[in-house]
């Protein structure tokens, strides 16, 4: 495809429906602004009802902002029905055209747009044969497996040559497996063609797996942009790291700092931690510790109590308190390793620079 | 506010799709003008009827004692059937659902929930009559009863409720199903009796589906007109006393009122019906069933209901039988062999009954496209689309399932027959056969509606997003995806509409001008002359035609229909 690469931007943002029950006006969307860079993987990741698919149903034109302008490349879209837009949409419930065959299906967009009829042959043969289905024309939509409805909705969006491609959760509704094999090739396809991609899901390990940014919404406002890697290790606030795979917070206060370093009282035991927020003596301070970033030991560090133990296969699996926080473990590769039990006292151990403080 | 740029937006992408506008605008004209309009034009009249704005027309009607007497007449039909019909309806679909049952029983369940699809509005009081009237078959040669009257109250009320319960037992057989076996199960587990299962859980769930069952055929009772007019004899209802008042008094102003008084009842009850009870009803009972219910088996249970149910279904069978066959005796009542086909001859030879079933066939045959294309179009702005009138549109074509057709009648007269509001514009239609043909379209839209609404709402709505994403506008994504996929619901609102049209009276025998001879006028007027052989020749021919319509239907489905989408 040589078609020039358009990026989307939203400026300011918002959408505003009424609550259903209470009659009340809500934002959906709250004065968000975004950039997404031509030829970019990005992910709008939250929770239910954050306002990622509304934000992706608005840069189709299915919905109209009450407040703000999108941009497609540099023309201002908002006007535009959804027919009229660049783009195309691969939906979750993949939304084939029931009554026609897969040939059908994906040259609907072409013959929609008066391609000539040699030239959707050779386009949706090409297509088709991108998305490993050559062969299938003729089948019917409910002839296919869920992967493969998922992959005609996929070529569908892609025959058109689309600015932007636009996925509404498009995996949630294959089984764990497939997920897995179909986000790799939709990364592929994506990498491949070299298109823009807007990409909704509520799957964190989707997210990571295929973008390159991620967009964490939270009731209606971007919490944080950044690479996988990034929100992973320094996500910006607690819900961030929450819902950013697993999250133990330990609370304390400082007790010493300065530029480099501050000194952390966390229940009873004083922690030398980098000082990545600036933060100053008295100020109090949550530790975000992943699971997998400290281990078990007889001494040092942190006092605790193992609540649970259980052996998962690759990992053990701890529950332990340490004071009155609650803190989850997995401990990698168990094997010849020594497991604490149910009841056991012993402590936390993890390296400074593999925690972050907020 | 900031709601406003949104709102602006969808207005100004909506401006920008010619085609919705322009339907937009034309179904509203229509909804409007052959509606609301009529509606309106009697309100006005019964208020400045009679020269001067006030009630003074309506204290008039009140003070005639046929009117008043109507109205209790009507109250007291109506009440009376609506339980009938229902408890007779709950119990077909129980038994049904619940009890075991054998091929025959099964099969006379089917014909009973057929009939009334293709059945003309009074064919039931006609073979009443002639089972059971003073010439009756039953009560005169086999019972030995000279002078039973059938006409009246009673006459009126067996008619209807056997007309009305195949209705209400389709509503609870939906409705039973949805109830999942596995709440009764558990009933009967802590120690029910089967009774008791029914009483204290069954039948709770299904209460607010029985206020519903029992107000929609309240509404068809009361709004019936066919029927009073055959077998109701000098017991008046409303629906026959405004056709007197028009056609035999000329009191155009007090029909009107009395129109008004006949709206506001099935108007209330419908709202009711509509906002309280539909609601109520479907909302307890939204859990699909879990598993296939154990059918009773229980032979003190199974032997009498069914019994019960296969007696009723026989029964009403037998009624139907008797119309063609009432066309073959040579004198109804008198002499019975040998069977003739002079009633039959005659309807063609004396009658014009070719031109009778040509002028009906023409006129529903036109309007049935119409009305199938305009409720798949009104069910698909309002399910799938959002714009600013679409509450108006799905309110005014709902709104049209709770006026009789006798009130539509009165409406057309007084808003068409001088043109609107008296200015002559459109007047040139009146008389014509295009009031006929928009009458019929009227009169079946809401159920085309409702059936098309239903069917929408099993499709996806991702699916036509999909199509208007990939660049089809508003006609493209209609007439390629919509169409297409409820062409089931399509196809099935082409021939009810066709049926319920040709089938028609209470509004056309108003309208209907000598140039136009219809079949159940024709049926109605030698039903009141006593010529009821040949009613029945005519009423056989109709039945024939509209089994045949449904017949087809039937097997258009099934070449056409969902098949296809599997069948490669």
């Amino acid at each position: 495809m040589d078609k020039v690469k358009k990026g989307v931007r939203l400026d300011r943002i918002s959408k505003i429906y009424k609550d259903p029950k209470t009659g009340k006006d809500f934002y959906a969307v709250k004065d968000t602004s975004l950039t997404i860079e031509p030829g970019s993987f990005v992910t709008l990741l939250g929770p239910s009802g954050c306002g990622k698919t509304t934000t992706l149903r608005m840069i189709a034109g299915f919905e109209s902002p009450d407040a703000g302008e999108i941009y497609l490349g540099n023309e201002a879209i908002n006007e535009l029905t959804p027919n009229k837009r660049d783009t195309a949409m691969v939906f979750q419930s993949y939304a084939l055209l029931p009554h026609l065959n897969i040939f059908d299906n994906v040259s609907y967009g072409l013959k929609l747009r008066k391609v000539p009829k040699d030239e959707i042959k050779e386009r949706v043969t090409k297509i088709l044969s991108l998305v490993e289905l050559s062969g299938m024309e003729s089948r019917m939509t409910n002839q296919l497996s869920g992967g493969q409805q998922q992959r005609v909705a996929l070529a569908r969006a892609l025959v058109i040559e689309p600015s932007v491609l636009l996925f509404d959760e498009p995996l949630s509704n294959l089984d764990a497996k497939l997920r897995v094999q179909m986000r790799t090739e939709i990364r592929r396809i994506q990498q491949e063609v070299g298109i823009t991609a807007i990409y909704v899901t509520h799957d964190q390990s989707e997210a990571m797996a295929i973008s390159d940014k991620i967009i964490i919404m939270n009731k209606g406002v971007v919490a944080q942009i950044g690479s996988p890697y990034d929100i992973y290790y320094h996500p910006v606030n607690e819900f961030v790291a929450d819902f950013i795979g697993e999250a133990n917070f330990l609370r304390g206060k400082v007790v010493y700092s300065n530029e480099k370093q501050i000194t952390a009282h966390i229940e009873g035991t004083d922690v030398i931690l980098p000082n990545e927020k600036g933060l100053n003596a008295g100020d109090s301070c949550t530790i975000v510790l992943r699971p997998e970033a400290a281990i078990l030991k007889e001494s040092g560090g942190l006092k605790c109590r193992v609540v649970l133990s259980c052996f998962m296969g690759s990992y053990q699996n701890y529950h332990v308190m340490v004071g009155d926080t609650l803190v989850k473990l997995e401990e990698h590769n168990p094997k010849n390793k020594h497991i604490f039990k149910v009841g056991e006292t012993c402590c936390l151990v993890f390296d400074p620079d593999s925690v972050h403080v907020l | 506010m900031a709601t406003k740029q949104g709102a602006a937006l969808d207005r100004k992408k909506l401006l920008g799709d010619p085609i919705m506008i322009t339907t937009i605008v034309l179904l509203i004209t229509f909804l409007t003008l052959f509606i609301l309009y009529p509606l309106a034009v009697l309100l006005v009249d019964s208020v400045v009827g009679d020269g001067g704005v006030g009630f003074g027309v309506f204290k008039r009607i009140f003070k005639i004692p046929t009117f008043t007497k109507a109205i209790t007449n009507t109250l007291k039909i109506g009440f009376t059937v609506g339980v009938f019909a229902t408890a007779v309806g709950l119990l077909f679909a129980y038994v049904e659902e619940y009890v075991k049952l054998n091929g025959f029983v099964g099969g006379l369940f089917k014909v009973v929930s057929m009939l009334p699809v293709v059945s003309p509005p009074f064919v039931l009081s006609l073979s009443m009559i002639m089972l059971f009237g003073k010439a009756g078959i039953l009560t005169r040669y086999v019972l030995g009863i000279y002078d039973n009257s059938v006409y009246g109250f009673w006459g009126i009320v067996i008619v209807q409720s056997l007309t009305f319960f195949p209705v209400c037992y389709m509503m609870f057989k939906g409705l039973l199903r949805n109830i999942d076996p596995s709440l009764e199960e558990a009933a009967r587990d802590m120690g029910a009796s089967r009774f008791k299962v029914f009483s204290s859980v069954t039948l709770p769930l299904l209460l607010p589906g029985i206020g519903n069952a029992f107000l929609v055929t309240f509404i068809e009772s009361i709004a019936d007109f066919a029927n009073p007019m055959i077998i109701g004899g000098s017991y008046d209802t409303l629906a026959t006393t405004i056709y007197l008042q028009i056609t035999g008094n000329y009191d155009k102003a007090g029909a009107s009122a009395m129109a008004v008084v006949l709206l506001s009842i099935t108007l209330l009850m419908f709202i009711v019906q509509k906002f309280y009870l539909e609601r109520k009803s479907t909302a307890t009972l939204t859990g699909k069933a879990s598993r296939v219910r154990m059918l009773i088996e229980d032979r003190s249970v199974k032997i009498p209901l069914t019994l019960f149910c296969a007696t009723v279904a026989l029964f009403v069978i037998i009624m139907y039988i008797c119309v063609p066959v009432g066309a073959l005796f040579p004198t109804w009542g008198y002499k019975f062999f040998p069977l003739t086909g002079k009633w039959f001859g005659q309807v063609f030879s004396k009658y014009k009954g070719l031109k009778v079933f040509k002028d009906s066939f023409i006129l529903s045959f036109i309007s049935s496209p119409i009305t199938a294309l305009l409720s798949m179009i009104i069910s698909y702005l309002v399910v799938k689309r959002k714009f600013k009138s679409k509450g108006f549109i799905e309110a005014v074509s709902m709104l049209a399932m709770a006026v009789p057709g006798t009130v539509l009648g009165v409406g057309y007269i007084r808003g068409f027959s001088n043109g609107i509001f008296g200015s002559g514009i459109l007047q040139g239609i009146y008389g014509t056969g295009i009031v006929l043909v928009i009458v019929f379209v009227v009169r079946s839209l809401p159920t085309g509606t409702r059936s098309g609404i239903s069917a929408l709402r099993q499709i996806d709505k991702s699916i036509e997003e999909s199509a208007y994403d990939m660049g089809a506008n508003s006609f493209q994504v209609f007439s390629t995806v919509t169409l297409p996929l409820i062409k089931d619901s399509f196809l099935s609102g082409l021939v009810t509409s066709f049926v319920r049209s040709i089938t028609a009276i209470s509004a056309i025998i108003l309208l209907v001008t000598p140039q136009f001879l219809l079949i159940t006028v024709q049926i109605n007027e030698f039903a009141e002359k006593g010529a009821y052989s040949l009613a029945c020749a005519f009423a056989s021919i109709l039945i024939l035609i509209t089994y045949a319509a449904v017949l087809l239907m039937n097997i258009g489905m099934r070449r056409f229909g969902v098949s296809k989408i599997s069948e490669k």
